[in-house]
Formats: C-alpha cells, sequence, structure tokens
C-alpha cells in the first residue's frame, strides 16, 4: 500500500499550485541544499583550518620582521621562532608538562572542563568563556624577557576579532599589535587588518603609571601615548580592539601573569 | 546543432551580458584590479551560473509558480557557499583578495537573471551551453579589465612584470587611478562603445528624446 515509489510518483503528478506540492518541493529543495553545503563544508573544514594556521604563523613571522632589532637578536640567540609557553590565567604561573603545540585555546573556550565562565561585569570583550589556559610567546636573553606575545580575542561589531599582542620588557609598551582574524564590514571594520592602522601601535602604552589599564582606540585623532586613532566608520570595530585589549590585560585575562613577571621575572 | 551553437556564442558579443545587457558590473568593478582575481572570479561565476541553470532546468516542471524566485535563490545561493568553500580550501590567497565577492555571485543579476529567463523555460541541454556561454562571456569582459588594469596599474600580468616600472630603475609609472574601482567603469564604458560602433545593432533608441527649451511642440 504505502510504496515509496507510488507515493513519489503521485506527489510529482500533483498540480504546481498545489498546497502539498508548494510546500513539499520548498521543503525538498531546503533539505537536499543544505546536505549538499553542510557536505562540502565539513570535508573542507580540515583544509581550510590548516590554511588560516599557516597564515597565522606567517603573521607571527611578519610581526616579528617588523620589530626594530628583533631578528638580529634571534639570529645572535640562534632561535628562528619565539618560546611558546602554557599559563594559568588565574594564577599566571607557567603550566609544565603539556605540550603547547597541542593545545587549542578556541576549542577549549568552548569545553566546560577547560574553560570558566567571565563573570558578565567583567566580560567587556563579550566572549562568554574564555580557556583556563593560554599560550604566550616569549623571547628572552639570559633569563631576560625582551619580548612577549599575547593571543587577545573579542566581540567587534560582527564577527570575533582575534590578535596577537606584543609586549616590550616593560610589559607595558606595545612592540606590536597583528589582527590575525576578523570578519568586520570590509571597507570599514575590515581596515583593522591594514599594516597602516597596525602601525599605529607600536610605542603605545597599555597601562599608566599606577598600572591601571587604560589603553583605548579614540574616535578621530588619538592623542598621548594611551589613545589610538579610531576608525571612522567603525567606531563598533573600534571599540571592540579597545575592549579587547582590556579584558585580556585585565586581571581575569593575561594580569595575573603579568604581574607575576613583573614581580619575579621569568 | 547551428541553434544549439549560438546558445552558446550568441552571449559572448552580440548578446553579452556585461556589455549589452549591462548584469553584473557591480563584481565586474570590483575584482578586476588583477588578473588573477578576475580569472578566479570568472571561474567561480560560470561554475555557479552552469550548476545552478542545470538544476533549476532538471527541476523546472516541479518548481511552482509562486515559490520559483525562492527555490531559485536556494540553490544558486547553496553553490555559492559550495564554490566558496572551495576556494577557500584550495585557492585560499585568491579567496582572501575576493573576499565578500564570491558570496555576492547570489545577488549577481546575471545568475538569477539566466535561470529566470532561460533554464525555466528549456531542457538541461541548451540551459547549460547558455549558461557556459553567458559564464564565457562575462568572463571575456572580466579578463579584459582584468589584463589592462593590471597591465597599466602595476606593469604586471598574472604578477610578471612586462613593464619594468620606475621604482625598479625601469621607465613604466604605474597608473594609480587603473588600481581603483572608477578605471573599471571607463574602460567598461570603453568596451561598450567600442562593440556598439562595430555592431551597431546592437545601440538602444533612446527611449526619451531631449526637448530644446522654449521650442514649439
Amino acid at each position: 500500500m504505502l510504496n515509496p515509489v507510488t507515493i513519489w510518483r503521485g506527489f510529482l503528478a500533483r498540480p504546481n499550485d498545489d498546497r502539498v506540492k508548494v510546500f513539499g518541493v520548498a521543503i525538498l529543495v531546503a533539505l537536499i541544499s543544505s546536505i549538499l553545503v553542510s557536505i562540502t563544508s565539513v570535508t573542507l573544514k580540515p583544509l581550510q583550518e590548516a590554511h588560516l594556521a599557516a597564515e597565522r604563523e606567517a603573521r607571527m613571522a611578519r610581526m616579528i620582521d617588523a620589530l626594530p632589532g628583533m631578528r638580529s637578536v634571534m639570529e645572535e640567540l640562534g632561535v628562528d621562532a619565539l618560546e611558546t609557553r602554557l599559563v594559568d590565567l588565574s594564577s599566571g604561573t607557567f603550566v609544565s608538562g603539556r605540550d603547547p603545540a597541542e593545545f587549542n585555546m578556541q576549542t577549549a573556550a568552548s569545553d566546560p572542563e577547560q574553560s570558566v565562565a567571565i563573570p558578565s561585569e567583567l566580560d567587556v570583550a563579550r566572549l562568554g568563556r574564555r580557556a583556563n589556559l593560554a599560550p604566550v610567546y616569549l623571547l628572552e636573553r639570559d633569563g631576560d624577557l625582551l619580548l612577549v606575545v599575547l593571543p587577545v580575542s573579542g566581540s567587534g561589531y560582527q564577527s570575533t576579532l582575534r590578535a596577537m599582542l606584543a609586549l616590550e620588557a616593560d610589559l607595558r609598551t606595545v612592540a606590536a599589535l597583528t589582527i590575525t582574524e576578523q570578519g568586520e564590514t570590509p571597507g570599514l571594520g575590515a581596515r583593522v587588518e591594514t599594516p597602516e592602522w597596525q602601525a599605529l601601535w607600536p610605542g603605545k602604552e597599555v597601562a599608566d603609571e599606577t598600572g591601571q589599564i587604560v589603553i583605548s582606540v579614540v574616535r578621530g585623532q588619538g592623542t598621548g601615548p594611551h589613545e589610538v586613532d579610531g576608525i571612522s566608520g567603525a567606531t563598533l570595530t573600534s571599540n571592540g580592539v579597545s575592549n579587547m585589549l582590556r579584558y585580556w590585560l585585565g586581571d581575569h585575562g593575561f594580569g595575573p601573569f603579568l604581574e607575576r613577571l613583573r614581580q619575579e621575572g621569568l | 546543432m547551428t541553434k544549439k551553437l549560438t546558445y552558446l556564442t550568441g552571449p559572448l558579443i552580440d548578446q553579452n551580458p556585461i556589455t549589452l545587457q549591462i548584469l553584473g558590473i557591480c563584481s565586474a568593478l570590483a575584482v578586476t584590479t588583477s588578473l588573477a582575481t578576475a580569472l578566479v572570479m570568472s571561474a567561480a561565476l560560470t561554475a555557479v551560473l552552469c550548476l545552478s541553470s542545470a538544476t533549476i532546468s532538471l527541476i523546472r516542471h516541479h518548481i511552482p509558480n509562486v515559490i520559483r524566485l525562492i527555490v531559485q535563490i536556494v540553490i544558486i545561493a547553496s553553490m555559492v557557499v559550495v564554490i566558496d568553500e572551495i576556494l577557500k580550501a584550495y585557492a585560499f590567497g585568491i579567496s582572501r583578495q575576493l573576499s565578500v565577492f564570491v558570496g555576492l555571485i547570489v545577488t549577481n543579476c546575471l545568475v538569477m537573471g539566466r535561470a529566470e529567463a532561460f533554464a525555466m523555460r528549456n531542457p538541461v541541454g541548451p540551459s547549460v551551453l547558455d549558461a557556459l556561454g553567458n559564464g564565457l562571456g562575462y568572463s571575456l569582459i572580466l579578463v579584459l579589465i582584468g589584463t589592462i588594469r593590471e597591465l597599466f596599474g602595476t606593469g604586471a600580468i598574472l604578477g610578471v612584470t612586462v613593464f619594468v616600472p620606475v621604482s625598479e630603475e625601469g621607465w613604466f609609472e604605474p597608473l594609480g587611478l587603473m588600481q581603483l574601482a572608477p578605471s573599471a567603469f571607463f574602460i567598461i564604458g570603453a568596451l561598450i562603445w567600442a562593440i556598439r560602433s562595430r555592431w551597431s545593432q546592437q545601440v538602444e533608441t533612446p527611449k526619451l528624446s531631449l526637448v530644446k527649451i522654449g521650442a514649439k511642440r
């Protein structure tokens, strides 16, 4: 009685203005299309992520190249990349016994066992959760810290911004800021990714004398060492960058780690 | 056979989607700063056009008239997402440069136009030929503009230096304007003028005529 072939033929034979046919065709087309899109997306994901990872590394390398004198110091030390260490964010201490290369901060942030919810009053970067651990990239010479690079992220206008913030040995002066990932409006917010805008960052100071995090992206022209020019037409993206840095440099982010570095050194 | 062939060759110049029908101009302006992006965009659009025309033509008898545009858009949009994902996986650098424009193929009037005007009423074979022809017609113009803009804007074609620029102690002063969107407008305008002077049947009769002020009607 319920032969699928007969049902299918009967469905196709219905007139095109029949209500069942209209809904049926709409649902079928949507279903088949979504299956097609999902299959492509899932199968191609590893390849795409490999490209993204390679790009992140290339950006890191470019950032180091852009820092004056950094390459020569590294050549002198005989290293060709920064040292990666894992940091426990709440205590600010290094974690040993885990391979930093296998740690993925993004996956960890969505795993309840490896992350904590950010209290809403502290969550200026609107992240929701953050991983317990975070990788940091260090360059040291004879036990003296020369450069520390911190991965930071936060909500922009319509996407999650991810960036690398390089701080000089005083842990206050920005050596460089590189946006590694963004999906903001092309031509407006997406300009955070341009070298011209990122060139505004070196030399800025993230904290004032008392250690308060004061760095901000302002509307129009910034004045003084704590202000960076905003991007006109992209206030929310500019605010996103400010909030991202305030969160990650604050007490709930890398604050304890930076404080410990200041007190005890490496 | 010859009739079938005209489906393919017609849109190249006689019915060219960009220069005659003025469709798909937005992407033609945006992605033609270099030949490589123009080529990839052309390939992406042609693939989407062929796939969507074939699919729509295949199920054309069963697309209810009241939701036909929605069905067409869903099919076109899924093809675009698939092509975009493939580009991101296999041509990452180029897909970065094309940014949103691959995604915007969904809104390209050319794709929707061919689906609605041709694929809805014709069998699969002619629909694919028509789609391929229109895709190639679009590609032809994009590649032309891309070549001109890259050559005169940077002195190179596909990144290979042809005219040695002044900055590398040559003689060629790159024309900065060629890298900006307005130059694509000028080039398309010049192409339309050239094509319509050669094939004058393409010239449209003006819908409105100018009236001299003060003249008696």
